[in-house]
């Protein structure tokens, strides 16, 4: 297929993709005008029932708990594959750069990108846990906030030293967390299953609405979640710094 | 209507921005540009008053997945072309 050729078969393409897309987008209803069924139905019972004022943790990790359950376990499961892929093999020499190419050397950081990278790590840290447990509150939960906890060490690394990034963060507590966290999502269904409910049925004392504690089991969730994340995360940067770092230092 | 046109403004935004992550050839910059294009969704998913799925997609699609990238890239660039 010569070059032209391609061009006109891409242009074609696109201008069928670009045509599907309008009709896909004239009939959207207005902003702000959407009903639906199961909407309506979670609205109406987020704060009366379940004490929880942000719907989509209400629905995550209460209404379909079971679910989040097995998204949370994709990322698990991912993270071991990272880990796996990434693992050094008896058989493979240590520091193994035939391909190094001549001369190329990395930059230090800038000034400017370690003050604010020093700025930022406590707030990271702060904003994380914040995310995570007002799941039940408003906007966020254990997702997010895990994702944002797991920064705070990248910024340590940007603003510091490797060294100083392996004290903040080792294999075994990114493990640990990694574990404990997806062990408190079954937990927290084994739990319901001991008061006679179903798994993962929310049984716990509900609370008052728009507090910390309110929601019953969704805080615990929304801090299990978030310890696996920001582990699970934490542990596949660790394997791709880990070889990286070896090797430049040989 | 201030909102709708809000609405199609960052669609607008993010078909370009989209469109650009495309056309950036160079791995590095890619990852940069992708990045830029995650906020921007992010932005869209709160305009769209989907704040939740607006904080996801700023966590992992401007904050995780180019990080990601980046290091894929730089151990790539480490084992380079078999010679």
């Amino acid at each position: 297929m010569t070059r032209k050729v391609r061009r006109v078969f891409i242009l074609i393409s696109a201008a069928a993709l670009a045509w599907v897309f309008f009709l896909a987008y004239r009939p959207l209803p207005p902003l702000g005008f959407v009903h639906s069924q199961y909407g309506d139905l979670v609205n109406a019972i987020t704060v009366p029932e379940r004490h929880i004022t942000d719907a989509v943790s209400a629905v995550n990790f209460d209404v379909r708990a079971f679910d989040t359950l097995g998204e949370e376990f994709i990322l698990f499961t991912s993270v071991m594959g990272v880990l796996v892929l990434m693992r050094r093999q008896s058989d493979e020499p240590a520091g193994h750069h035939e391909d190094k190419a001549p001369g190329r050397t990395v930059p230090p950081a800038s000034d400017a990108v370690r003050v604010t990278a020093l700025l930022l790590v406590a707030p990271a840290m702060l904003f994380g846990l914040y995310i995570v447990v007002h799941g039940q509150v408003s906007p966020g939960g254990g997702f997010q906030g895990g994702v944002i906890l797991a920064s705070a060490p990248v910024l340590v690394y940007l603003c510091s030293e490797y060294a100083e990034f392996r004290r903040v963060l080792s294999m075994r507590l990114a493990e640990v967390s990694e574990a404990a966290g997806a062990a408190t999502y079954i937990l927290m269904g084994l739990v319901s299953l001991g008061l006679g409910g179903m798994f993962l049925e929310n049984l716990l004392p509900l609370g008052r609405s728009g507090t910390l504690t309110s929601g019953g089991m969704v805080p615990f969730i929304d801090v299990g979640v978030g310890l696996e994340v920001g582990g699970g995360l934490s542990l596949a940067l660790l394997a791709y710094l880990e070889e990286l770092v070896e090797e430049k230092e040989q | 209507m201030s909102e709708s046109i809000l609405g199609n403004a960052i669609l607008l935004f993010v078909a370009a921005a989209g469109t650009s992550v495309v056309f950036t050839r160079d791995p590095t910059s890619q990852a940069i540009v992708v990045s830029f294009y995650g906020l921007l969704l992010g932005i869209m998913f709160l305009v769209f008053r989907a704040p939740d799925v607006a904080l996801s997609q700023i966590a992992i699609g401007a904050l995780a997945l180019p990080l990601m990238i980046l290091l894929a890239l730089a151990r790539v660039k480490k084992q380079g072309p078999k010679s």
